[in-house]
């Protein structure tokens, strides 16, 4: 039998996901809507709100109103009528409802289909799995619900730019509850992490480049099932980006040895939340190297450090050496793009190289550097031929150029004979006549 | 000095068959008019001179060259590095195609000022003006050829530019492009334009223009006309000839030197699906035409601001084209000071507009 549908108090808290418009623009509300009407005139600023705020909100436009989620009659400008308990009129939500309210509409796939057929439904059931979730069920009123994070009254579509889910504005919806330090007194958690994210390469690449496939908090941490990922699963959860490094960090024998000591995979050396660009001083026995902060001085692995790094630098060197080269050749105009076109593999090589140093194995980077330099030392040879070829031309050029200069003496030499000639010829014949 | 006997023998050979008598009676009688303004007379042989190294080079170049969107920049990459003087070849034929335009332009302007074009040498000026014309057209066809990002948009920009012409514009450029836009075909058939079609009606006209030159002989400025002074004149050879030879040598020292130390560069392979770059322009000899079109409004009266431009163009190059009809004193033999100022006003709008070209801000 088809279901009927039915008035679902929905819309006061949040739908965790809504993917139903692009952007929600300023809405025709009904007219006869008399909770807006009402709560236009109240004077109150608390009762003024959800009003004020129901026209950008996207369930206004799909035909959702303050009915379908609080109940009651908008048709009646009577409040006694408008609130009765006889129209069903729930009031606002308590804190514990809230999840269960959004998930009468958006736990219901065939309900969904209507606005969207490829919207997910599991976004309660995922809640329940997250510390949030968990934590709201023991009791705890300052857990995050749905609206915690999409806002309430004016929920936006996760691709408007103005939503707190959009991408570049995570971090602050996050913050709001994980940088307030009186907020989270008593969690037991830091509340440095939105301004140590502020400091990633992470951050800089979403705010800065623009790349909104860079992650923030939902990225690694989940949304809905928000958690943080323990020990043994946070290779996994860089991995789903980093995956080249993961797989080689899996095959490295830090791998086991992390895992002994208890130590988290990736963020041991390269932090958590404020993640910064890496750079090959990482690797190696100097005091910015990571690797001796467990390596001592003569063991087998700061060996192995030393090793890679002076890998890394060989191929780096020989790599700026041959553009340096192809840069110089370019600038006095010879055509080098074809060997600029095959250095690009000894930079895939050092990029390779960089990559395999998760792997902690010496001899398996040396191998990658040594293709690099291959490649580099090609580059740079032709380079020098093209050098050789430019001082080849120079020279070619000076010795034609006399050449012609003495052509040019000989014949002016002879057009002065000739005018001579002709000077004498004329003062003959000037004579004569 | 009696000339070697192989030299003789050929000579002998050749006079029992085609009379050389003939043309060597032709030669020692022609003379060059010695006067202030003889120097002009060079800039003729010059850019012939010019026009010869650009057949020979570009002969050479078409031993490598592939005329596709696949194969055409890899082919002068191919040339440039790999092919023996290859560089050389590609260099001087782009650094001597530009002086000879810029010869061709001073050639042209001189026959202006000194009013050469008037009776009885209309026909020599009105071949001379279609030359000038052609060479244009062998300037915008040989652009595209190395199919680099510069010269594919430029080249797209220019065909643009020729679909404003009124009535026909759009034909025109469907035919320039062999379809709707810039692409491989369009580069075929420019290179068809360049190497066949080009040379062919530049031997006829060229052939013309040289045969009324020597016709005609050289002419006089209306000065010394008017003076009833008969000028003074050289023997064309060996005198002018030398002299000839002279600045022709000069030419290719500064050829040579122009390729050494300045090689034409060759760019980045042309990508039709990437954005067009800053910095597009035309060659130097189209600059002027290429900024006048950015100066001009959107709409002047009912028609487009650049379909007035082209139009105007039009009328300039048909002006020029008919100048020997229309300056009815120079036909008389009178001096004209009407056409010499629009002759200098073209000059200083061709050098003003060009310089601002490169100049302006975001001229360049």
């Amino acid at each position: 039998m088809p279901r009927r549908w039915r008035p679902l108090p929905i819309s006061l808290l949040a739908v965790p996901f809504l993917f139903l418009a692009d952007q929600v623009e300023a809405q025709k509300l009904p007219e006869e809507n008399s909770c807006l009407q009402c709560h236009q005139g109240l004077g109150d600023p608390r009762v003024m709100s959800p009003a004020e705020k129901f026209p950008q909100d996207i369930h206004g436009s799909k035909g959702i109103f303050c009915q379908d989620c609080h109940g009651g009659d908008p048709a009646s400008l009577d409040p006694q009528q408008a609130m009765s308990r006889a129209k069903k009129f729930v009031g606002k939500p308590r804190h514990q409802a809230i999840p269960a309210l959004c998930g009468k509409c958006h736990s219901d796939a065939d309900y969904m289909k209507r606005f969207n057929p490829t919207l997910r439904v599991d976004q309660v059931q995922e809640y329940l799995t997250s510390v949030h979730g968990k934590r709201l069920k023991q009791g705890d009123q300052k857990a995050a619900t749905c609206i915690s994070c999409h806002d309430v009254h004016r929920i936006r579509a996760i691709k408007d730019q103005q939503a707190w889910t959009y991408p570049v504005k995570v971090v602050d919806t996050c913050g709001r509850c994980h940088g307030d330090p009186k907020y989270m007194a008593g969690y037991k958690i830091p509340t440095d992490v939105v301004a140590k994210y502020k400091q990633s390469v992470h951050y800089e690449a979403l705010t800065k480049k623009g790349d909104l496939s860079a992650p923030t908090c939902n990225v690694c941490h989940g949304n809905h099932g928000a958690t943080p990922p323990g020990v043994g699963s946070v290779a996994n959860v860089c991995g789903t980006c980093h995956s080249v490094p993961a797989e080689f960090f899996a095959k490295s024998p830090h791998q086991q040895a992390f895992a002994s000591m208890g130590l988290a995979p990736c963020v041991t050396c390269h932090s958590n939340h404020d993640v910064v660009k890496t750079g090959d001083e990482m690797v190696g026995t100097t005091d910015k190297a990571v690797c001796v902060t467990c390596h001592q001085a003569d063991s087998g692995g700061f060996r192995q450090a030393a090793a890679m790094r002076a890998s890394l630098d060989g191929l780096r060197e020989s790599l700026t050496r041959a553009t340096a080269v192809l840069d110089q050749a370019e600038h006095a105009g010879m055509e080098i793009s074809q060997a600029r076109f095959e250095l690009r593999g000894a930079s895939d090589a050092l990029l390779k190289a960089r990559a395999a140093i998760h792997l902690a194995d010496a001899a398996a980077i040396q191998k990658l550097t040594e293709e690099g330099k291959q490649i580099t030392a090609v580059a740079h040879a032709k380079g020098l031929k093209a050098l050789e070829d430019l001082l080849f031309r120079h020279r070619g050029l000076w010795v034609s150029v006399g050449i012609i200069v003495l052509v040019i003496v000989g014949l002016v030499l002879k057009i002065r004979e000739i005018d001579q000639r002709r000077h004498q010829e004329r003062a003959a014949d000037r004579r004569s006549t | 000095m009696a000339a070697p006997r192989v030299v003789q023998t050929v000579t002998t050979w050749l006079d029992e068959r085609v009379n050389l008598a003939e043309i060597r009676e032709f030669v020692r009688h022609k003379v060059v008019p010695v006067h202030k303004h003889t120097v002009w007379y060079y800039f003729g042989g010059m850019t012939l001179f010019l026009f010869g190294i650009q057949v020979c080079t570009g002969i050479l170049l078409l031993l490598y060259y592939r005329p596709s969107a696949e194969e055409a920049y890899e082919s002068v990459q191919f040339i440039v590095t790999e092919v023996q003087f290859g560089w050389l070849i590609r260099s001087i034929h782009s650094w001597s195609a530009n002086l000879m335009m810029a010869t061709l332009m001073i050639h042209l302007f001189s026959v202006y000022f000194t009013q050469a074009y008037r009776k009885p040498r209309e026909l020599t000026w009105v071949t001379g003006m279609i030359l000038f014309g052609i060479a244009l057209f062998f300037g915008f066809s040989g652009y595209l050829l190395p199919w680099n990002t510069l010269a594919y948009f430029a080249t797209k920009v220019g065909t643009d530019v020729a679909g404003q012409v009124p009535v026909v514009g759009t034909l025109i450029t469907q035919i320039l492009r062999g379809g709707e836009d810039v692409t491989g075909a369009t580069l075929s058939r420019f290179y068809g334009i360049h190497v066949a079609i080009l040379p062919l009606l530049t031997t006829g006209i060229l052939g013309l223009h040289l045969f009324l030159v020597q016709k005609q002989g050289m002419s006089v400025p209306l000065e010394l006309e008017h003076g009833g002074r008969h000028p003074e004149a050289m023997p064309f050879f060996p005198d002018f000839f030398l002299r000839d030879l002279v600045g022709w040598l000069s030419a290719l020292a500064v050829l040579a030197a122009l390729a050494a130390y300045f090689p034409w560069e060759l760019g980045v392979k042309a990508d039709p699906f990437a954005p067009a770059p800053a910095g597009i322009r035309p060659e130097w000899y189209f600059m002027y035409m290429f900024q006048t079109l950015k100066y001009l409004p959107a709409k002047i009266g009912p028609l487009d601001g650049e379909m007035v431009g082209i139009l105007g163009f039009n009328l300039g190059g048909l002006f020029l084209l008919l100048v020997p009809f229309l300056d009815l004193k120079a036909a008389r033999g009178e001096e004209n000071p009407l056409f010499f100022w629009i002759g200098v006003g073209i000059v200083a709008y061709i050098v003003v507009l060009s310089a601002l070209g490169y100049l302006a801000p975001g001229g360049n």
